[in-house]
Formats: structure tokens, sequence, C-alpha cells
């Protein structure tokens, strides 16, 4: 007998507990205050990995036989407006870089003077926030470089990138800090593999940031700009993706 | 503290069993697992595919796919209808909404609870390892002895539980072998493995621990080791809760909180 109703009891708590807690996790989930809770950890994450790592601590760099044989496409594959197509038809000829904001002297770039100065080449690999991994070799001009030339003004804190594709009728965006903007590995990447970056991949200027994830890489990079602020930028929370989904913004994790 | 303990206890007394360190530990702990496997499944379901090397992404060759109503291993497809690969909130699913937080597809969300239990497992984590070892309580009460390694006592023990024949009497006052190797494997193997290839997987971990990618022979074979030591906790906490519930859940509960436990009586054969 009292096994019988010892079963019956685990079994009916079973059936029971699934339903209760699908419903109850869910309205745990949607608290503010659980959500301010859980970005605590958000943050100390953040204050963690940059404590530990040092400033110029470089992302792991692969040989040439580690590279993976087909580099997936993702998340835009093309921004198709009218207007970056007629760039892809003229191959770039009259695209131009705007590098402005917080800076003392904005410069607009075009693809031929990008291409030459100093370029850093890199075999890095791409972590996606999904999961999945694939190395590939990058080429182009280290950041930090362009935003010394534009001479950064003492109020910037931040450094947003403006892409030419839009997801869901939304401009592409993504920000990083600036000890992530002067890092020796973050570039903008114009080569891809020992070729021309091709339009899948972001073409003809893409981010590399590569001690952060894939969302942080923005695609067709259209205008750099130093800000000393993210509020006030697309949604405000730094990136499209942060903005839509609530990805966090630092992507070191 | 001294045990002053004239005679041996019998069955039916109630003894102190689990210091505080230890019991505050396993609270923490089984909160932090919980919310660690479930949002971690969540995780998962981003990217239902297992790999081994430097690179893995759609095109390179997986080891483990969840796909329709299917799991692969390697060679082998099992069927798994209404349970992997399911219809949920009109897209498929790897794991279904009943194990996952939060129970909607919600990568962003999923992250968010991972990575602040993170911390939930981690820092109870250490405090409990570095107590562990400055008290002795792993070579006191986990390291089994020489005769207990024994493949007799071994095959004994395993023959013992499989009958649900659990040791009474003073000898219920010890761990068996049987829960040595479980819990060591749980802390010494599970746990560690699955913080350092959680902490492989983060781009910015690999800048600053060089190491660890290393170790592990790359990010997508730290995925997977990550997968198999959570799949192993899963394991464990079934067999645990298992194992609680036939051993009379009430005293074994009590004796997690308080510290006491009623010695099983021993059987008059």
């Amino acid at each position: 007998m009292i096994r019988f109703t010892r079963r019956r009891l685990i079994g009916s708590l079973g059936a029971g507990a699934g339903g209760l807690l699908l419903s109850g996790c869910d309205r745990i989930n949607a608290s503010p205050t659980v959500q301010s809770l859980l970005g605590l950890g958000e943050k100390a994450t953040f204050k963690a990995q940059r404590i530990i790592s040092d400033r110029a601590a470089l992302a792991p760099e692969y040989g040439a036989s580690d590279m993976s044989p087909f580099f997936r496409t993702n998340g835009n594959r093309n921004p198709g407006t009218p207007e970056y197509e007629g760039h892809v038809a003229n191959n770039f000829a009259d695209w131009r870089l705007v590098v402005d904001g917080l800076v003392a002297k904005p410069l607009s770039l075009s693809l031929a003077q990008i291409r030459s100065l100093p370029r850093r080449t890199q075999i890095t690999r791409h972590d996606c926030v999904e999961g999945w991994s694939a190395i590939g070799q990058w080429t182009g001009l280290p950041l930090g470089m362009l935003l010394k030339q534009a001479g950064l003004r003492s109020a910037a804190r931040y450094v947003v990138f403006h892409c030419a594709d839009l997801s869901r009728g939304v401009p592409y965006y993504e920000s990083i800090d600036l000890i992530d903007a002067f890092h020796p590995q973050t570039i903008l990447a114009w080569g891809m593999n020992g070729q021309t970056l091709d339009v899948g991949h972001g073409a003809p200027l893409r981010l590399r940031v590569e001690r952060q994830l894939g969302y942080k890489q923005a695609k067709y990079v259209m205008r750099v700009e130093a800000v000393a602020s993210l509020a006030g930028i697309g949604g405000g929370k730094g990136g499209y993706w942060e903005d839509v989904v609530g990805y966090q913004w630092y992507a070191g994790i | 503290m001294a045990e002053e303990v004239p005679v041996p206890p019998r069955g039916g007394d109630i003894v102190y069993r689990h210091r505080l360190p230890v019991r505050l530990w396993h609270w923490a702990n089984a909160l932090a697992v919980f919310v660690m496997l479930m949002s971690g499944l969540m995780i998962f379901n981003a990217h239902p595919h297992l790999y081994w090397g430097q690179y893995g992404a759609n095109y390179d060759h997986s080891w483990l796919d969840i796909t329709p109503g299917h799991l692969r291993i390697g060679p082998l497809t099992i069927p798994t209808p209404h349970l992997l690969g399911v219809q949920s909130g009109g897209r498929i699913v790897a794991f279904p909404p009943w194990v996952t937080i939060p129970s909607h597809y919600d990568l962003a969300g999923a992250r968010q609870w991972h990575f602040a239990f993170a911390w939930v497992l981690v820092v109870p984590g250490l405090c409990f390892l570095l107590w562990g070892l400055v008290r002795r309580h792993f070579w006191r009460d986990l390291a089994p002895a020489r005769k207990e390694l024994t493949p007799r006592h071994l095959w004994h023990d395993v023959r013992d539980h499989a009958r649900l024949h659990f040791p009474t009497g003073e000898a219920a006052r010890r761990y068996n072998i049987l829960q040595k190797i479980a819990y060591g494997t749980v802390i010494f193997v599970l746990l560690p493995g699955v913080v350092l290839t959680g902490l492989t997987m983060s781009p910015g971990m690999d800048a600053a621990w060089p190491w660890l990618p290393a170790l592990f022979g790359g990010r997508p074979s730290a995925r997977s080791i990550h997968f198999l030591c959570a799949m192993g906790l899963a394991a464990f906490i079934l067999i645990h809760l298992l194992m609680v519930v036939l051993a009379g859940p009430i005293n074994e509960v009590r004796s997690m909180i308080t510290g006491r436990y009623r010695l099983p009586k021993e059987k008059a054969e």
C-alpha cells in the first residue's frame, strides 16, 4: 500500500511539475528584478575578463592548415540596397569610408587609400554566438591607426560602426570601447583568405574584433563614428542585435 | 571537532553526518547546476551540432546532430519523436521547452541566465574546494580506501545497490564506495571539466588564457566536452535523486538541511 501511494504521488508530482515549472519559470524570467540581477552577472563577467586579460592579450592565431575549408556566411549576406548594388557594380570605386564624430580631423577615405595604408594579416577564429566556429585569414587596416590619424578627442569613449545592411528595415551597427578599438588585432578587413573580401563576408570593409563574438564583427562598414555615449544611437544598447534581441553588448563570452 | 562516542551508533540513532560547508555548497550548487543545465540546453538549441577540432560549422563534419525527430551520434541515428527535435513556437527546437530556460527559443535570455549562474556555480564551488582541501574533507570522506577498490568489494556494492539493499547501521555513517566514486567524479572531473570547457568557449578568455583552447584541442572540442560533462551531470542528478527517494527522502533531505541523519535500522535477517 505504502509503496503504491508513494509511486502514485511521485507520478502525479512529476506530471504536474512539468506544467507548473514551465509557467513558473517564464514568470520568473519576465520579472524586471530577476532581469536586473542577471544583468549584474553580465557586468561581473565583463569586469572579470577585463581584470584578468592584458589590454593587448592576443586572440589565438592559427596556421594556414587550421583554416576552415569553407567559411560559411551568415546574418545579412548582401545589403541589397540600390546604393550598395551601385557600389558593387562599380567595384567600390566611389565608395568612401567616413570617420567622424569626436575626432579632430574627420576623414573620408577611398578603398584604394585604405589598402595603401599599413595592414595586418591574421588567421583567427570567428566564434558565432550560436556556438559554431570558423577559422579564416583576414587582412586589413588596424583600427587604432585610423583613429590616431583622425585624432580621437578626449571625450570619446566608444567607436561605432555604421553599416550598409539593413535587418528588418533597421540599419546594422555595432560598437566597441577604446580598449578593443586600439587592440592590435582589431582591424577593418578588406581581404579574406588571400582574396578581396567578398559581398557575403562584408565587402568592402568589415570589422574584426577578435576577442569578441561574431555579431560584433560588423560587415559592410560605411562609417566609423567616435562617441562619448551609446545612448541615442539606434536603440541605445550599442548594436543591432543588442537592441533587437538583447544580446550582451560585451561579447567576450 | 572531537566526537566522543563511547559506543558506535546503531541503526535508528541520529548522527551528525553532513557538516555546514557541505550542506551550503550542496544547495547553492544544486540551484546553479539546475539553471546551468536548462539554460545550457537552450544555448545548444541555437546550433544543435557538435564537432571535434579547431573549427566547426554547418559545412564541417559533426559527430552529433539533433535534427527534426532524430538524434545522430556518429553513424548511429536514433528516432526521438516528441522528445528531441520537436516543434515549438513555430520552429524546430532540439531540446523541448520543458527542459530549457527560457522555455521559448531565446538565445540572448539563456546566455544571460547561464553566465549569471556561472558565478553561483564557480564561487561557492571554489570555496567548497578550498575548504575540502584545507579541512581534509576530501581525504577523510571521499577518498576510497584501498580495500574498497578491490573488484570483489566493488561488485558486492554494485549488486547490493541493484537489489536496493542499502547500507544500514554504523556502515551507513560513511559514504559507500559507489557514492565516493560518484561524488568524486562530479567534484573533480565533471564540474571542473564543465567550467574549464565553458571558459574555453569564450573568445575573451582564449585571449587571456591561451592554454585553455590548447588544453582541449580547440573551441569546438571544448564545446563537445562541455556538453558531455553536462550530460554526465544530468545523469548523476537522475541517479542521485532516485537514490534519495529509494533510501528515504525525508531522512536524506533532512540530513542535507540540518546535517542530522537517522541511521537506517539493521535488518534482522
